[in-house]
């Protein structure tokens, strides 16, 4: 009787959410906002940076002994050597960067002039190609380690971003990433919201679901299961995969919008990556 | 075809019938094997993944447990119909439309209905 309830409530919001066209990017999020401190009153809002250990106490236990020992704390450094060693032409990351490496917080951003969602992984291979290097891949590699470095330098700073209203193409790069957020895909037909919203902290065999609220601040994120730090469009790719669906490419134009709009979703919430997950 | 390999395909034919025949119950659970595999296998059903299911383990919670099944579907084409495509009684349900999307063919979804029928 008591699942049977919980699937009740648990409907409610991506119903609100999808069907409300007309809904505001500040709607969605006070929606999203109290749909999950509904279902989680012992969580603080914070916390939800902490995907499923906000949630689970068992397995945050075991997290918390590995944060000990941060299985990233080498890719910080690999990044920190990225930063600090100069580009062939002798300028580096320091020069497209002006304000440090600690500035994943202004990350995702509408690029007005380029007409696009700007992401930091985006953003770092436009200032190796401005500066004649190759770009980095966007899922596996080094990007991770400079991101590593850039977001650790970055932890504290609250996410905030804006949808500005003076362009009509950021709302609506927004409302794609939401519609992508709330569409089934894929032959087993889910929705990033049938796992993340509808079903956050029911076990899917044996692993629980995490609360879209929090999603991204703690990207990259060390996974044991990818055995280094993989970035959060790599995730994407995962959970579209996992479903059946087809991947969409890492920083192509759906997987920005759907950071944009996920993001969007957590601001307020500190940034807190590189983080440490199963 | 080879005479041998007709042969032995009407051996084989000739087989199951007798063991259908002689050995009606035993056929039956084997066809149940089949359809558990079908049902716990990550591959095809993975219906652990959100019910708990007799025999199986590390069963997720999305989803009723399955047990006394024909109390809850008397009639075997209702349940069939739940398992080819859940979205039909409930829009938001977040189970795979099994028949509808190919996740299961003709003949697996049936053992795993037959399966499920006799949980
Ligand atoms: C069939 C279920 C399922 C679907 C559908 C799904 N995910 Fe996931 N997702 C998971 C599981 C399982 C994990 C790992 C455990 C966890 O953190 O929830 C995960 C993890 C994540 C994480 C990492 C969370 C963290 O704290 O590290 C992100 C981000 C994410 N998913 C986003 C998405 C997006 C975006 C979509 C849609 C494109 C999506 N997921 C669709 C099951 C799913
Ligand atoms: C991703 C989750 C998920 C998977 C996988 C899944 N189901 Fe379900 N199932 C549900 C949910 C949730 C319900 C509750 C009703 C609804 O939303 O359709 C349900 C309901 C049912 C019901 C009706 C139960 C009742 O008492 O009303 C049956 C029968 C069933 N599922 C069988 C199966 C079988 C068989 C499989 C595998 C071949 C399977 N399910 C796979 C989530 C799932």
């Amino acid at each position: 009787m008591k699942r049977l309830f919980t699937a009740a409530v648990v409907i409610a919001l991506p119903l609100v959410m999808a069907g409300s066209a007309v809904a505001s990017p500040a709607d969605d999020s006070s929606a999203i906002r109290s749909y999950f401190s509904k279902k989680f009153p012992a969580v603080e809002l914070n916390e939800f940076g902490n995907g499923v250990y906000a949630i689970d106490k068992v397995s945050r236990e075991s997290w918390e002994a590995i944060e000990e020992f941060p299985p990233y704390e080498t890719f910080v450094d690999a990044g920190e050597e990225m930063w600090n060693t100069a580009f062939a032409n002798g300028k580096g990351y320091k020069d497209c960067f002006a304000d440090g490496p600690g500035v994943a917080h202004k990350y995702p951003h509408w690029d007005k002039e380029k007409g696009m969602v700007m992401t930091l992984p985006l953003a770092i291979n436009n200032c190796r190609k401005a500066n004649g290097e190759k770009p980095l891949k966007y899922a596996k590699g080094s990007i991770n380690d400079i991101l590593s470095y850039m977001t650790y330098n970055s932890r504290g700073h609250k996410t905030n971003v804006v949808i500005p209203s003076d362009d009509p193409r950021a709302m609506a790069a927004y409302e794609e990433g939401k519609q992508f957020y709330f569409a089934r895909r894929g032959q087993l037909n889910f929705s990033c919201a049938s796992c993340h919203m509808q079903n956050s902290g029911n076990y899917i065999r044996s692993d629980i679901l995490s609360p879209a609220l929090g999603h991204t601040t703690g990207f990259p994120v060390y996974r044991s299961k990818w055995g280094t730090v993989g970035t959060l469009h790599r995730r994407f790719k995962g959970c579209n995969k996992q479903v059946r669906a087809k991947p969409f490419k890492p920083q192509g134009q759906e997987y920005r919008n759907l950071e944009y709009f996920l993001t969007y979703m957590s601001n307020g919430l500190e940034l807190n990556g590189p983080s440490a997950r199963k | 075809m080879s005479i041998s390999k007709s042969t032995s395909l009407m051996r084989k034919t000739l087989l199951a019938a007798a063991s259908v025949a002689l050995l009606g119950t035993s056929q039956l659970a084997l066809a149940d094997e089949n359809g558990k595999e079908l049902a716990f296998t990550r591959k095809k059903g993975n219906c652990l993944a959100c019910h708990m299911i007799s025999g199986g383990s590390n069963a997720g919670t999305i989803g009723p447990a399955l047990i006394d099944m024909k109390a809850r579907f008397p009639k075997r084409d209702v349940l069939k119909a739940q398992i080819w495509d859940a979205t039909v009684n409930n829009p938001e349900s977040p189970m795979p439309p099994f028949g509808k999307h190919k996740i299961l063919n003709d003949k697996e979804l049936d053992a795993v209905v037959d399966f499920i029928w006799n949980l």
